[in-house]
């Protein structure tokens, strides 16, 4: 395939590489999708007839390091696609391993927090609260380790030298995904968490 | 060609200065937050001039956040509009569809409690 053949394939009319197109169409409809968990929390809140409740049971210092860690990640996604555009190999490794571990860092304190609540007896079945926390934050870090999984594949490809400036789309629409994973907690966190003893 | 348009994305992109920049107002906004709830919950005058306005504060700050990363992480600053068009639109909408659904569910409830 020629290189003409090969950029008619990913751009379309508009002069935009359909790629782009795809993820962003896609990230539209992420919107609508988080809109109708974070409406039907903020609905059901202080609504539960028992507890535990969003007060007695969400502990905030664990979390603010899990944001913290998330909103870095978003830095270190944007480094390693700085150098992937650039052909810095040794960048793009480092910042996209960084991008991960955080990744990881975020999955594994939302399951400490999740083990930690069943255990002190807050299940999805328990009430109200705990039905609509555990969807909400549950499909949200369902899309945070679909992410980690994307960067991996990503990193394992990197190492083998795959990652060029020409194939850095790749990483940039990876990264478009992860930075929405992220702007849905900036959401999440304070609406579910800092607003915990709202009274509706 | 498309060597050429990786090329042209990578020099429209911010800088790596910019990007350190963002991610410290980013981490200073997450900090002011946590301190506008702890100052809403330790009583006292903190309290009582935090307290009723902590929401519209967080929702401020968060809209901030969301703001920065869209235009900067995102690239929608420096990128086509029509992406910023496929992100906006369904935003608004889904504003939208939250919002009606609570003023929606708010009346519900009360009509059943007899407030209303």
């Amino acid at each position: 395939m020629s290189d003409h053949s090969h950029a008619l394939e990913h751009h379309t009319a508009t002069g935009l590489d359909s790629r782009k197109v795809a993820i962003w169409t896609f990230i539209g409809s992420e919107c609508m999708f988080f809109a109708s968990l974070i409406g039907t929390y903020l609905v059901y809140h202080g609504k539960s007839l028992s507890g535990p409740t969003a007060g007695e049971t969400l502990e905030i210092p664990l979390v603010t390091g899990g944001t913290a860690v998330l909103l870095f990640s978003s830095f270190f996604v944007v480094m390693a696609l700085n150098g992937a555009q650039r052909g810095n190999r040794r960048s793009l490794l480092f910042w996209l391993s960084a991008t991960v571990l955080a990744g990881l860092s975020f999955v594994g304190m939302q399951i400490y927090e999740f083990s930690h609540f069943v255990h002190e007896g807050l299940t999805i079945k328990t009430n109200l609260f705990g039905a609509t926390f555990y969807t909400l934050t549950g499909f949200h870090g369902t899309h945070v380790s679909i992410g980690v999984l994307w960067l991996a594949t990503l990193l394992i490809l990197a190492f083998r030298g795959k990652i060029t400036p020409e194939k850095a789309i790749n990483l940039e629409i990876a990264a478009l995904y992860w930075h929405f994973v992220d702007v849905v907690w900036v959401v999440i966190f304070p609406v579910v968490y800092l607003m915990k003893d709202w009274k509706p | 060609m498309e060597a050429h348009v990786a090329e042209a994305d990578a020099h429209s992109h911010p800088t790596a200065g910019l990007y350190v920049k963002i991610a410290l107002v980013l981490f200073l906004v997450t900090f002011l937050e946590v301190a506008a709830y702890e100052l809403s919950h330790r009583g006292g005058n903190a309290e009582a001039v935090m307290g009723p306005i902590l929401i519209p504060v967080l929702l401020v700050l968060s809209a901030v956040k969301f703001a920065l990363v869209a235009m900067f992480y995102m690239h929608l600053k420096q990128d086509s509009k029509l992406f910023t068009g496929l992100f906006v639109f369904p935003l608004i909408i889904a504003a939208v569809i939250a919002v009606s659904l609570m003023v929606l569910m708010s009346y519900h409830l009360h009509y059943n409690a007899g407030l209303v």
